[in-house]
């Protein structure tokens, strides 16, 4: 049984009011389950209220919004008041915003219901950030800090570039964990479970971005959710190179947690990742290794007339929307092909401001903000094959909308917009001799 | 019910949400996904390169190594029980967040951290009793021919 402090036995026993003590409830259950001690304190929630679900729209009728949280987000029956969130609680990506009126099969009642839902929630203290990379847009949790977040790519990002502390949180959750500042303490809240259980070694040099995402979709394929340690000469990764091989590692696998021995937090050193323990026995990451997992992202294509391009999954960083926007210049999409960026709205002020949106949107290209095709189960009508730089969307979007997908080079991705062809071909690796 | 009439085997674990049923195990090998695995409105298993492609677990014992993929895991199977297409018990393996959790909003009888593996032990269609107050996973039926 979970050991509760006096301040949690209060919240459980009603102090607080019926939601709080229902949060508890489902805490409680849930530590229990888990096998937990004890519960963590914590200030930073990543979770999802607002995008329209069938069953949460059935509940929202019934009751409203009040009734869609005690349900979903607390796993509770009763009519109870949604109180203001305890902790910061931010919101992560959902359904298309309003700039996607009009513009895919996505239904007019889901834009407004969640229009609908962003006021209820951000008037209860939600932050709407609406993406599924907060820490690219201000919620950076420190180093060593218990969090409460949902969304793999964003929890594995957490765990090992910034050193935070989360497990794969789930809908009621967090959404307990939004109103009483608890989550059970358990699996990557505890030190002795974040040391490395593999050791990989590349024998290649990381030459970019593409580079980056066939190494996570490796990596992933080869420990599943266990905890890799990568060495080598890999070079210097940037934030979107990371982002994009920890999304392709949890979407092969289900990796939570990674170490680059002098690149990310919790290991300094090699030493330092292992822990007590030795280092077992190195995996090979090489040429063969690379062409194998690059034909595999491939292997779903047949087609190479290309009806739709998508770039940004994780959400795209201010540099890839600039890369996008610098290889559209002057140039004009295929009749047949349409060209979506997705990223948070608040990088999309940005790339306003710097007028690369002007530049994709002269080309005829789109920049989407809040969601992505995935979670909206959307891509434009009559699609058949797409492209993308992302291992992550190459690996969900064939499965999830039954459509054909090829996977290369930022730049080979606006080639296919612009010709409506796929062209795309794998450099050379960069072996470390 | 050790050695009761009918009683094949029994498997010794910890149940983490409470109750007690009967009824047919729907067994996977492999592990399952809820965002992009499976369609809550039908609760079937969706994920084309699944060994379950295609079969409903509604009313069945879903026995299965885990969880895998996305967090919203939980949240699909909360929406199965929310549409009336709720497995009957789930019989897991690998003891995660998301497997945890997702029982747990699911509200059926789970039973988990064996000492014997359900899944190589247990096969489809077989009839099971989950007993999750007790950690028991009861199977019935004849003993087969040869060793499992």
């Amino acid at each position: 049984m979970v050991a509760l402090t006096d301040e949690e036995k209060a919240m459980r026993d009603g102090r607080d009011g019926d939601a709080v003590a229902a949060a508890m409830d489902l805490l409680i259950r849930y530590a229990d389950a888990l096998g937990a001690a004890h519960l963590c304190e914590t200030r930073n929630v990543a979770g999802t209220n607002t995008q329209p679900s069938p069953a949460k729209t059935k509940l929202f009728e019934e009751g409203g919004w009040s009734k869609a949280f005690a349900v979903i987000s607390l796993d509770c029956d009763d009519d109870i008041e949604v109180p203001r969130m305890k902790v910061p609680t931010c919101q992560l990506q959902h359904g298309f915003g309003d700039d996607a009126l009009g513009i895919m099969p996505y239904s007019e009642r889901n834009i407004e219901l969640q229009a609908d839902a962003e006021s209820f929630y951000s008037s209860k203290g939600v932050n709407v950030l609406a993406t599924c990379t907060p820490y690219q847009v201000g919620n950076l949790p420190t180093y060593g800090e218990h969090i409460a977040w949902m969304e793999s790519s964003a929890v594995v990002y957490a765990n090992s570039v910034l050193g935070a502390r989360t497990n794969c949180e789930g809908g009621a959750s967090t959404g307990s964990a939004s109103i009483t500042g608890r989550i059970p303490c358990w699996g990557n809240h505890l030190v002795e479970n974040r040391y490395g259980s593999h050791l990989i070694e590349s024998g290649l040099r990381m030459t970019g971005f593409q580079d980056w995402g066939l190494f996570g979709y490796f990596v992933g394929d080869a420990v599943q959710e266990a905890r890799p340690v990568m060495v080598g000469d890999l070079g210097q990764p940037d934030l979107a190179d990371l982002k994009h091989f920890g999304a392709a590692a949890a979407s092969s696998g289900g990796v939570e947690m990674y170490h680059i021995p002098g690149r990310t937090p919790d290991a300094p050193t090699l030493e330092a990742a292992f822990g007590r323990a030795a280092p077992p026995g190195p995996l090979h990451y090489g040429e063969a290794e690379r062409r194998a997992i690059y034909d595999s992202l491939n292997s779903i294509g047949n087609s190479e007339d290309v009806d739709f391009v998508l770039i940004g999954c994780p959400h795209a960083s201010l540099e890839q929307i600039g890369r996008v926007a610098r290889a559209l210049e002057d140039r004009t999409l295929s009749a047949g092909t349409e060209l979506w960026v997705m990223t948070p709205r608040a990088l999309r002020a940005v790339s306003d401001r710097n007028g690369w949106t002007a530049t994709i949107e002269r080309a005829g290209g789109r920049v989407l903000t809040d969601s992505c095709p995935a979670m909206s189960r959307a891509a434009p009508t009559g699609t058949k094959v797409f492209a993308t730089d992302s291992a992550k969307q190459a690996h969900y979007l064939p499965a999830i909308l039954g459509i054909e997908a090829w996977f290369g080079t930022t730049e080979e991705c606006v080639d296919a917009a612009v010709t409506g062809r796929w062209r795309g071909s794998l450099a050379p690796a960069a072996v470390v001799r | 019910m050790t050695g009761a009439a009918g009683t094949r085997l029994v498997l010794r674990g910890r149940g983490i949400v409470p109750g007690r049923v009967a009824g047919r195990a729907l067994v996977s090998h492999e592990t399952i996904s809820g965002w992009g695995g499976i369609e809550p409105a039908s609760g079937t298993i969706i994920e084309r390169r699944h060994e379950l492609y295609g079969i409903c677990f509604t009313g069945k014992v879903l026995v299965f190594p885990g969880a895998k993929g996305s967090s919203g895991w939980s949240g699909f199977f909360q929406s199965t029980r929310l549409m009336g297409t709720a497995p009957l018990a789930m019989v897991f393996t690998n003891l995660t967040t998301k497997a945890a959790l997702g029982a747990i909003v699911t509200r059926v009888p789970t039973v988990t951290e064996f000492e014997d593996d359900p899944v190589a032990k247990i096969a489809t269609g077989d009839r099971v009793e989950v007993d999750a107050d007790n950690g028991l996973v009861i199977v019935y039926g004849p003993r087969p021919g040869h060793p499992r």
